[in-house]
């Protein structure tokens, strides 16, 4: 039997199902029972929205050109790409380390802030960690495409084979299958289990059989016993304590991909703390740029607030002053050194061939988003989305500075070659993008996306009230 | 047969207190609710969670595993001499290792946590007792198991009621 909107379905007046409009009276509290239904609603009745189509047309195309982009590539060769020596590097390990890092902020949101009891997390780290896992499969996939021979990546993993060769231990490349995979299983894992009792609560409210048995069989026959709590609480606590280091691991890992390298612009120490919080930086601006049309498209200005919106912008404007520092840092640090080639290096960057994409990184991830100072930016939804969108494309644009501009000028003054991208680097990175935004519409169609068992104990502690 | 008795509950002090009660007369008492409500595993008597010693077991094979497999292929299976260098040469072969103990021990706790906690389970009699679907909504469950060895259907739905709850509800085996 199929719940429409505005019946009554049985037992006490509670149970009355109406999407959209299940908000207490204004000033009124949300009880766990309203929470429940609110959020199981936008996945059980799904009321359909113009723009969530629209956005499922879009990102659906967008899928369309990756697969095919990803195809043709498979099908030819990396030579579709613009790459070439010496910089053989370009599009795809660019998109990696911005993937990577853009799923870095949902750990941090949901395993850092929680160890930290920062409670306003909670309306915010189940769509956050959605973010993550969407990210890094994009990201995984990137340097699969880059390989040239896609068909052997499972030998960069030990096991025993014919050929009695195993992976280069020393070598940071290695280190990333381990980092990337661990990263990707563990974001899975804790996202998951996090899921488990909300997914009981759905197959619980769902009325057709259907969804009962899909939901059903998903949160695994969770009754929510007290002992199976207390056994999740730890299991979850302990989680978040592990995937607090792993995120700074895996950044560290992917930086030290490049300062392993003798290129000037990369062999350097302060990679790794750099490249994490770049990665934070760019993740909480995509996480801006997803909460911003979530909560105003499925009505959820009631959990996500302006205030958590706000915590997020001084999450951003911390990290972006740390990013501006390294900059900083990273050419003072040439200067300091004394070496020619990295001197060159840093004079090349900003006012050589690649000064526009350079300049543009300082614009997009140093000048504009010191706006963020202000009080009264920080609190406006739009303005933080903007800025959201600006912070996305400098950090695609700086870590393209670091890969591009760094091996475009060789040692030698006779291999120099500019990149140029071609329609294919352009289709992946947009299929990417695509297919990620694809991906998280399906999963606010399939899943909650707030932690309903979460915001029921959050909201008997410190009341969420209605605004409107 | 019976599997149980439900009491049901409106909020989180009124289900602790009650099992507080009924843990004087019963042993075995189970409580449900919403979300995990603090204090309520030690009051149904649980001293021992062995999460934590499985999540540690897990990260120490994790780690221990990957560090043996570098150490076996560097230095027994295939040595190569680089520039004199140590053929064990621990520093370089940290990173595998930190992350799989990092997977290792995430592993081991999701799965440890399922283990103890008797899950994947298709069907439980509770799901077939009335109002239980709210377990997972807004309502908190006592549930006193016919295994006690003081259970009686009646006296102890006489002993149930007196708890003052919502209602009290059989649940068939």
């Amino acid at each position: 039997m199929a719940t429409k909107a505005g019946t009554l379905i049985h037992g006490p007046g509670e149970r009355y199902v109406a999407p959209g409009t299940l908000v207490p009276p204004r000033g009124e509290r949300y009880t766990g029972a309203i929470i429940t239904d609110k959020i199981a609603d936008l996945v059980l009745v799904r009321p359909m929205h113009r723009g969530f189509y629209i956005g499922f047309i879009v990102t659906t195309a967008f899928t369309l050109l990756f697969l095919v982009a990803i195809s043709y590539l498979f099908a030819t060769g990396v030579g579709v790409w613009g790459v070439n020596q010496p910089v053989a590097w370009a599009f795809a390990l660019t998109n990696f380390v911005w993937w990577v890092g853009i799923g870095h902020a949902g750990t941090f949101i949901s395993a850092f802030l929680l160890l930290l009891r920062q409670h306003w997390r909670t309306s915010v780290n189940r769509f956050a960690e959605a973010m993550t896992i969407f990210a890094v499969a994009m990201a995984g996939l990137m340097p699969i495409l880059h390989l040239g021979r896609p068909w052997f990546a499972y030998w960069l993993v030990p096991y025993p084979d014919v050929m009695n060769v195993w992976p280069q231990w020393r070598s940071p490349l290695i280190w990333d299958i381990f980092a990337i995979a661990t990263y990707i299983i563990v974001s899975i894992i804790f996202w998951y289990m996090g899921l488990i009792p909300d997914l009981a609560s759905l197959r619980d409210r769902a009325r057709s059989r259907t969804k009962q048995i899909a939901y059903g069989l998903f949160a695994l026959g969770w009754r929510g016993e007290a002992r199976q709590w207390f056994r999740f609480e730890t299991a979850y606590l302990l989680m978040a304590g592990l995937a607090t280091p792993l995120v700074i691991s895996v950044h560290t890992v992917v930086s030290l991909d490049f300062s392993f390298g003798l290129v000037p612009g990369w062999h350097s120490t302060i990679f790794p703390p750099y490249f994490v919080d770049g990665a934070l930086y760019s993740g909480f601006a995509m996480a801006l740029v997803l909460a911003i049309p979530l909560r105003a498209i499925f009505r959820l200005k009631d959990f996500i607030t302006v205030d958590h919106l706000s915590k997020m912008a001084i999450l951003l404007l911390v990290t972006g002053e740390i990013v501006f520092y390294s900059y900083v840092v990273e050419a003072f640090n040439a200067y300091y050194s004394a070496d020619a080639y990295e001197i060159a290096m840093i004079k090349i960057r900003y006012f050589g061939p690649y000064a526009p994409i350079s300049w543009s990184v300082i614009l997009c991830n140093v000048l504009i988003p010191q706006a963020l100072w202000s009080g009264k930016l920080r609190r406006t939804p739009l303005a933080l989305f903007c800025l959201g969108l600006v912070v996305l494309l400098g950090m695609w644009l700086e870590r393209f500075m670091i890969i591009v501009a760094s091996l475009e000028r060789d040692f030698l003054p006779s291999s120099w070659h500019m990149f140029y991208p071609t329609f294919w680097d352009l289709a992946t990175l947009a299929g990417s993008v695509g297919a990620f935004a694809f991906m998280f519409l399906l999963f606010l169609r399939f899943l909650p996306a707030i932690s309903m068992s979460e915001l029921r104990k959050e909201a008997r502690e410190e009341p969420i009230r209605a605004s409107a | 047969m019976i599997y149980a008795l439900l009491a049901e509950f409106a909020g989180p002090d009124e289900l602790l207190d009650a099992v507080k009660q009924a843990r004087r007369h019963y042993e075995d008492v189970d409580a449900y609710s919403p979300y995990a409500v603090d204090g309520l595993a030690e009051a149904l008597g649980m001293r021992r969670n062995r999460v934590p010693l499985i999540t540690l077991l897990g990260g120490l094979i994790g780690g221990g595993g990957i560090y043996f497999l570098q150490w076996y292929s560097a230095v027994i299976d295939y040595p190569i001499n680089s520039g004199g260098r140590p053929l064990n040469s621990w520093p370089i072969f940290i990173p595998p290792t930190f992350e799989l103990t990092i997977l290792g021990a995430a592993l081991a706790a999701f799965f440890g946590m399922l283990l103890l906690n008797g899950l994947p389970k298709l069907h439980h009699p509770l799901f077939n007792a009335p109002e239980f679907d709210l377990a997972s909504r807004n309502r908190f469950f006592l549930g006193i198991r016919a295994t006690d060895r003081r259970f009686d259907p009646t006296l102890t739905r006489q002993y149930l009621l007196g708890l003052d709850p919502l209602r009290v509800v059989e649940v068939p085996e």
